[in-house]
């Protein structure tokens, strides 16, 4: 019988089929950090139980830590409490733990294919929900809350149902100065940000095929923006290739990889294998997209304007003014004439070496517009030591920007790194809620590019543009 | 885990759609380590600007004193996976929520769906008429009964009950309060099984 890629992976990995319709999923690699996992080590010490597979849990300190000054000292004690008791945690059962002062450090998501330890054709799951990303690798990688994290570390299995399947089809060649980050927004600005609940959804079509892995991951990232549970891109030569390079130590290697990649080719829809949704994107239309709402879907091109409250799909009116309110904008103001206070560019969507090397492209030899303030932050410690190692460092500085140490950062504010109230971002993270950067500040995503420009001119520009 | 199988209360109604995780908990108060305090930080910053309270916020308002299950609109708790969301939430004294399916946007987002059901904590999805009718009415009391998978708005004009989804599964763990990770390691020696069976790309340590 055909099957979808997403039927594959996962009766590779049915360990038990449960009355009543639940599957305990196992469970190939549990990612843990800091903000969601002390609460499910504590329920396992409460009822005497341990970790099952510690040596397929890895665990990393990216949400709280600093990116300035001292990348050793946590000023803030509960952030410090937080990551202090990660280590103990990690110490007491056994795990791997990349903390602060390790080399391995960074954003989980980021880390996760660094390291290797993102292969094809697994299951991932980490407490946080834009796990998605590791899909880009043709592996079901979703987010849990604490209570499955706990679940997870006990039996080595999740308990959950089956989803949905949504094939995302983009096809056509990319214009320039169109990226990866604007294909996602765009398809999250026309589903909706509910439009893909209770599904899976896999990426397709000659647009995708056409991506590195950088581009991929950052499209699986915000799948959960549209309300998927996860975002799959099969895996082929560009994805094996990227499994092959350098130092990734828990890849497999020499035979070992070459008969993985023999397995790994079989992870593909078949041919007549049914969704139960699709929805198809021609990309030589799209333009670079800029949000001006609190939601991801909340976006138009950057030609475009704030829209009316009765143009946008699937919000209500009244949602849609009080968006425009909290934003500080007005309906059918320009795009372009929108200025920015602060530039963003990091986090699990846009951090990896692609991404920077996209900003400084933009960024060389031009000066970030006055008064604005521009963080560059590396996802991960080795992101950080291969941009210095190409100069990319000295271009952001050069230009007036901050070149940081890796971590989340100012995508959720939840170390020192946040917006102020009413101050206005252009960022390269995911989510533009309400107070996601800081309470009171407003987010606008865009692409490393978008950023990057909006940077050099103090307002959103049409990257093309430039 | 807290049972659940019938609840009778009053509602809150809150008229949003896509109220994101970060709202219903701000991400500064997720650096607790424990599972409790989080009642009071419901909503934090959409209930109050600048230290002050917003007056016509529904939680700032008297009818929230006494209420128990919460109404809003399509894809509550859309965003991040923090179980956080339905702590605030169920410790704030809340022991349910109703949102509407409508359009292509379903009544809750997947992750919190199922960190409610690991809290003995109820989402309950409904049909667009139903929460409108609700919000019409300016609230009054719902009846959630899990065991016939039910929910009645006792409206001034009568009752309204329909049916609403609910995974088996999770249904038989919120009916008899069980214990879901002791369940499942009943299961330890198919878990086993299945690890020796698998193919394994090996995990090269270094
Ligand atoms: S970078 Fe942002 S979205 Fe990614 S894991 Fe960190 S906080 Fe979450």
């Amino acid at each position: 019988m055909s099957k979808t890629l997403y039927e594959k992976i996962w009766d590779g990995h049915v360990a038990a089929a449960l009355p009543g319709g639940d599957t305990l999923l196992y469970i190939d690699r549990h990612l843990v950090h800091e903000v969601t996992s002390a609460q499910a080590f504590d329920g396992l010490r409460l009822h005497g139980r341990g970790v099952r597979r510690p040596d397929l849990t890895f665990a990393t300190a990216d949400h709280n830590v600093p990116t300035a000054g001292d990348r050793l000292h946590v000023e803030d004690l509960l952030s410090r409490t937080q990551i202090t008791t990660l280590q103990r945690n990690c110490a007491e059962f056994g795990i791997e733990y990349y903390g602060m002062e390790s080399d391995r450090q960074g954003i989980v998501h980021v880390i996760g294919p660094e390291l290797g330890l993102t292969l094809p054709g697994q299951t991932i799951v980490c407490g946080d929900s834009h796990t998605s990303t590791h899909g880009a690798f043709g592996s079901l990688a979703f987010g849990i809350g604490t209570s499955e994290v706990e679940h997870v570390l006990a039996t080595q299995t999740l308990r959950t149902t089956r989803s949905r399947t949504f094939a995302v089809e983009v096809e056509g060649a990319l214009p320039v100065g169109v990226t990866a980050k604007d294909v996602i927004l765009r398809v999250i600005r026309d589903i909706g940000a509910g439009g893909a609940t209770g599904h899976v959804i896999e990426y397709r079509g000659s647009t995708i095929r056409s991506l590195d892995m950088a581009g991929r991951m950052t499209i699986c990232n915000m799948s959960i923006e549209g309300g998927a549970r996860a975002g799959l891109i099969a895996p082929d030569d560009t994805t094996f290739a990227y499994v092959a390079e350098g130092n990734r130590p828990f890849a497999p290697r020499g035979a070992a990889l070459e008969a993985a990649i023999e397995r790994w080719r079989t992870l593909v829809t078949d041919a007549g294998a049914a969704f139960d949704k699709t929805y198809r994107l021609d990309a030589a239309q799209l333009l670079p997209q800029v949000t001006w709402g609190t939601s991801p879907a909340m976006t138009t091109d950057v030609t475009g304007r704030v829209p009316q409250p009765d143009e946008v799909a699937f919000v209500n009116p009244q949602d849609v003014e009080r968006a425009i309110a909290y934003m500080g904008l007005r309906a059918g103001q320009p795009i372009e004439e929108i200025t920015v206070d602060v530039v963003f560019i990091g986090s699990c969507t846009n951090s990896r070496i692609e991404d920077l090397r996209a900003a400084a492209r933009i960024l060389e030899g031009r000066r970030v517009a006055a008064g604005v303030q521009v963080l560059v932050v590396p996802g991960s410690h080795q992101v950080q030591v291969a941009a210095e190692a190409e100069g990319l460092d000295r271009i952001f500085t050069a230009a007036g920007c901050e070149w940081r140490y890796a971590g989340c950062s100012m995508c959720l504010g939840m170390n020192p790194d946040q917006l102020r109230p009413q101050q206005r971002s252009a960022s390269t993270s995911n989510r533009n809620f309400e107070g996601r950067q800081g309470p009171g500040g407003r987010t606008h995503l865009v692409s490393p590019e978008m950023a990057a420009a909006a940077a050099v001119a103090g307002h959103f520009v049409d990257v093309r543009a430039l | 885990m807290e049972a659940f199988v019938r609840h009778r209360g009053r509602c809150l109604l809150l008229d949003r759609a896509n109220v994101d995780t970060d709202a219903i908990i701000p991400a500064r108060f997720l650096k607790k380590i424990d599972r409790v305090g989080f009642g009071e930080l419901l909503f934090m910053d959409v209930k109050q600007k600048d230290g002050v309270p917003v007056p016509d916020f529904p939680l700032n308002r008297p009818e929230a004193e006494g209420a128990t299950i919460l109404v809003a609109r399509q894809n509550f708790g859309c965003g991040s996976s923090r179980e956080h969301a339905v702590w605030a939430i169920s410790q704030w004294g809340f022991r349910a929520v109703v949102a509407p399916q409508g359009g292509t946007s379903p009544g809750f987002a997947d992750i919190f769906r199922n960190n409610s059901y690991k809290n003995g904590f109820l989402p309950v999805e409904v049909s667009e008429t139903f929460a409108d009718r609700l919000f019409a009415a300016g609230g009054g009391e719902v009846t959630v009964d899990l065991e016939k998978r039910t929910v009645t708005a006792h409206l001034p004009d009568g009752d309204v009950t329909e049916t609403f989804p609910v995974p088996d599964g999770a249904r038989r763990m919120l009916l008899e309060g069980l214990d879901e990770i002791g369940l499942s390691l009943h299961h330890v020696e198919a878990i086993t099984a299945y690890e020796q069976a698998r193919w394994e790309p090996g995990v090269m340590q270094v």
